[in-house]
């Protein structure tokens, strides 16, 4: 059994990891407010978006020329995926959520026999999977430095993309990122941006529009703008769920740490008890053999 | 009858402006200054460097853009833009720094011609705005 002066000691460190827990959640708390509030703030910018590429979509006269961005490039040998992950850790299962999805899209890829590319955004992301698949990732871009998710940034990642594809490197691009439902739920998302995948969405508007210039041209400037749009959303979603779950991780650490305290606390009075006991007993039978 | 309609600009971070008492609208479309009242037909047009005029009772507002797409329909004016900026809450040293960026990207020789022109463009209405 531990000594008395042991199980000081192991009190004294849980709860010292306690409080840094307990910080670390309020950190987050503080900072999922503003980040879920940046991410309800760009949904608007990103379904607009959307609604106006759908309606040029459908007004497009001519589908076999449409722009490769929209239609692919007829065949889907080379996948790049984007697999959007935090640059810090101690944030649950939040990395390794988008990491399990992105690993099983990766093994049907390869099991069907067709080339794989990834990028990795954040620096977690890349530490998982360039164990497995170091081969295969072609870049790794960590935004460390910025404090909240820009546009910017997005916008870099997006050109990049749109670099490689123009470059024919890879025919399909899906992007892995967490969307955010609550700070409990975060839900591991695979998206593919392109070609844009506008299956099963509705026809929404009937109404024919006026271009100007024509729809060809707006849609090959849009569809790049797009991309970038697409992806800064998922940075949005992903800061926000990250906050989320640090923040539900953190809680629960404090909680285990404050049952443990309590458990350590109990031991720590039962020794001492029982030494005290002990010595009484020594006392007690001692005056009796006198 | 009211010859009001309603505008909003949304930027990525947030819905930058939202307006219902607008009279009239001129944006910088890519294809020259376009004006836009009530009851325009439905029309997706993207934009070029420039100043976008909101004319409403509650005042009138300039605002620069360097890029972005407008689509109108319904009495419904969106304007999608990245770059966007009040004039009014642009100081001086604020235009220098954005006029001289586009100088520069004005000045890249590896660009293509319709960056070159948009590049050109900014640089223009800066100046005339400094």
């Amino acid at each position: 059994m531990a000594s008395l002066d042991d199980l000081k000691k192991r009190i004294a460190s849980v709860k010292s990891t306690q409080k840094i827990t307990k910080a670390m959640k309020m950190v987050a708390a503080a900072k999922l407010r503003r980040a879920q509030e940046s991410a309800e703030k760009g949904r608007p910018y990103s379904e607009k978006m959307n609604n106006v590429i759908l309606n040029l979509s459908n007004g497009i006269s001519d589908k076999e020329n449409a722009p490769k961005l929209l239609s692919g490039t007829g065949h889907d040998k080379t996948h790049l995926c984007v697999v959007m992950t935090s640059d810090r850790g101690l944030c649950g299962g939040f990395n390794s959520n988008i990491i399990k999805k992105a690993k099983s899209y990766f093994a049907k890829i390869l099991d069907e026999g067709k080339e794989l590319k990834i990028i990795t955004v954040g620096s977690k992301g890349n530490d998982q999977l360039k164990r497995v698949y170091g081969d295969k990732i072609i870049e790794n871009i960590s935004f460390k430095e910025s404090k909240n998710a820009n546009y910017f940034d997005a916008d870099k990642v997006g050109k990049m993309v749109i670099e490689k594809f123009e470059a024919s490197e890879f025919d399909v691009c899906t992007i892995f990122y967490n969307q955010f439902k609550n700070v409990i739920t975060q839900i591991p998302q695979a998206q593919q941006i392109i070609p844009l995948n506008n299956e099963g969405e509705e026809n929404s508007s009937e109404e024919s529009y006026e271009f100007e210039p024509d729809e060809d041209e707006i849609l090959s400037n849009l569809l790049p703008k797009n991309i970038s749009t697409q992806i800064f959303k998922a940075m949005l979603e992903n800061s926000a769920s990250e906050q989320g779950s640090r923040m539900s991780a953190m809680d629960n650490a404090t909680r285990n740490a404050g049952e443990m305290v309590d458990k350590l606390t109990i031991e720590y009075n039962r020794s001492r008890q029982a030494a005290i006991t002990k010595e009484l007993i020594e006392i007690i039978s001692g005056a009796e053999s006198l | 009858m009211s010859e009001e309609f309603k505008v909003e600009i949304v930027n990525p971070e947030k819905s930058f402006l939202v307006k219902d008492d607008v009279s009239e609208v001129v944006v910088p479309a890519f294809e020259g200054e376009m004006g836009i009242l009530k009851d325009h037909i439905s029309i997706i047009s993207f934009l070029k460097p420039g100043i976008i005029k909101i004319l409403s009772k509650s005042g009138d507002e300039n605002y620069y853009v360097e890029d972005g797409i407008v689509e109108f329909k319904n009495n419904n004016l969106s304007i999608l833009t990245s770059t966007i900026f009040n004039l009014a809450d642009m100081d001086k040293s604020k235009k220098q720094d954005l006029l001289k960026q586009a100088e520069e990207e004005a000045n890249k020789t590896d660009i293509n011609d319709q960056s070159k022109y948009l590049a050109d463009q900014k640089v223009e209405v800066l100046k005339t705005l400094n």
